[in-house]
């Protein structure tokens, strides 16, 4: 988040409801900013040296900080976007813990099963509210966030997709 | 104290129908019923049963026990000119190639169903190249299809399924053959049958992201419903 936050002061200074817009406009699929996050995570840039405040605007209404990203800032957001990502790793995700858990602890079969099918369901009307929105008026970063969201909800999907076919097919007892 | 709406009568209804192919089972007495303005997926792994399904709901094939009562039409009553004749003007067929013919361009294509309806060449034409503009495919009109892309094909074979306004669509992985974008384009027309006509939709899918589009999900397992879920 620190470096998000960086990002998006990239952009020209800018308060703490501007962050936010801007980050919701970014991942219209992610979860939206809480503010309280956010004036965290500003007050931390600010105390690291990472960004500093530039003004205090009152503009009829509350006063705003206004933040601007330093070079330092610069420099640790060039850094963060120079290294790769590590890929996720699996088997963290509720959707993987709750499948195994149903299957390694319930009696073969149904239980499972059911758990697995109605996660499909949760994950289907999920899809089908990406998908109520139409991409096409995006800019491509908007496009690749959303995309990003179809395709792991899709990869999951095939994922209970053979844990249901696996359930059908007995498998040797777990060793103790 | 205002009366609740009439429920519609359902566009497609399957009670108990059984069939099996030599000794193998394929559906073993699934009912589904399809409301007008629905859209309807059916999901499950390969070989349970689905594409069974779909062909006993359009009536190309009569299901050894059961019934499929299709607009009213009890289709065990009808006989093969009765239910050719209710399939041309009434329901849309979209199979996973588009079973076009290959030796007539996309415009004779697609005007098939008027012209084996009896209707006059010309004015068959003429629809026919209304509805590959609505898919847009105004400019491969002419062209037969080998000369034309997967998508493209698909996507006039959907100008043909949907050119009488069908009351109910029945689609069999319409959009398997087809990348992300051409998928949601097709998947889209389909949608508008229901969406923007009131019509019924029944979509045999594989797909996830095909599958989410619908308003309620029908999952079969071994020739029998396992789960049924609404989406929307």
């Amino acid at each position: 988040m620190t470096e998000l936050h960086l990002a998006l002061l990239l952009r020209g200074p800018a308060h703490g409801y501007e962050v936010k817009q801007a980050y919701d406009r970014w991942f219209p699929d992610a979860k939206p900013l809480a503010f309280g996050q956010v004036y965290a995570t500003l007050g931390r840039l600010v105390r690291d040296g990472l960004a500093e405040v530039v003004e205090t605007r009152s503009e009829g209404g509350p006063e705003r900080t206004v933040y601007a990203v330093t070079d330092e800032g610069r420099e640790r957001l060039r850094a963060w976007l120079a290294e790769p990502a590590p890929p996720a790793v699996a088997g963290t995700e509720d959707v993987v813990r709750k499948t195994v858990v149903a299957l390694r602890t319930s009696a073969p079969g149904r239980a499972a099963r059911a758990v697995a099918l109605d996660q499909r369901t949760a994950h289907l009307r999920r899809m089908r509210e990406l998908q109520a929105r139409d991409p096409a008026a995006d800019d491509v970063a908007t496009r690749l966030a959303h995309r990003y969201a179809v395709l792991h909800l899709d990869a999951d999907l095939r994922w209970l997709d053979e844990a249901v076919e696996a359930l059908d097919s007995p498998t040797p007892e777990e060793p103790r | 104290m205002t009366a609740a709406p009439p429920i519609p009568d359902p566009s497609l209804e399957l009670r108990a129908v059984a069939h099996s192919y030599a000794r193998t089972p394929a559906l073993r007495g699934v009912s589904l019923t399809l409301h007008p303005g629905e859209v309807v997926a059916v999901t499950g792994p390969s070989g349970c049963g689905k594409s069974t399904l779909l062909h006993a709901a359009a009536g190309l094939l009569t299901p050894q026990a059961g019934s499929v009562t299709l607009l009213g039409r009890d289709l065990a009553r009808l006989d093969e000119t009765e239910r050719a004749v209710l399939r041309r003007r009434e329901v849309g067929i979209v199979l996973q190639y588009g079973q076009l013919v290959p030796d007539l361009p996309l415009r004779d294509n697609v005007a098939l169903p008027l012209l084996l309806d009896g209707g006059d060449l010309a004015a068959a034409r003429t629809a026919a190249h209304d509805a590959l503009a609505r898919v847009g495919l105004a400019d491969a009109a002419g062209a037969v299809p080998q000369e034309v892309s997967g998508g493209q094909a698909q996507r006039a074979a959907v100008a043909r399924a949907l050119l009488t306004s069908p009351r109910v669509l029945l689609a069999d992985e319409p959009v398997a053959s087809l990348d992300a974008t051409g998928g949601r384009q097709v998947l889209d027309l389909l949608l508008d049958v229901a969406r923007r006509d009131g019509g019924a939709v029944l979509l045999v899918t594989h797909d996830n992201t095909a599958a989410a589009l619908a308003d309620r999900e029908v999952r079969l397992r071994d020739g029998a419903v396992e789960h049924e879920a609404v989406l929307r």
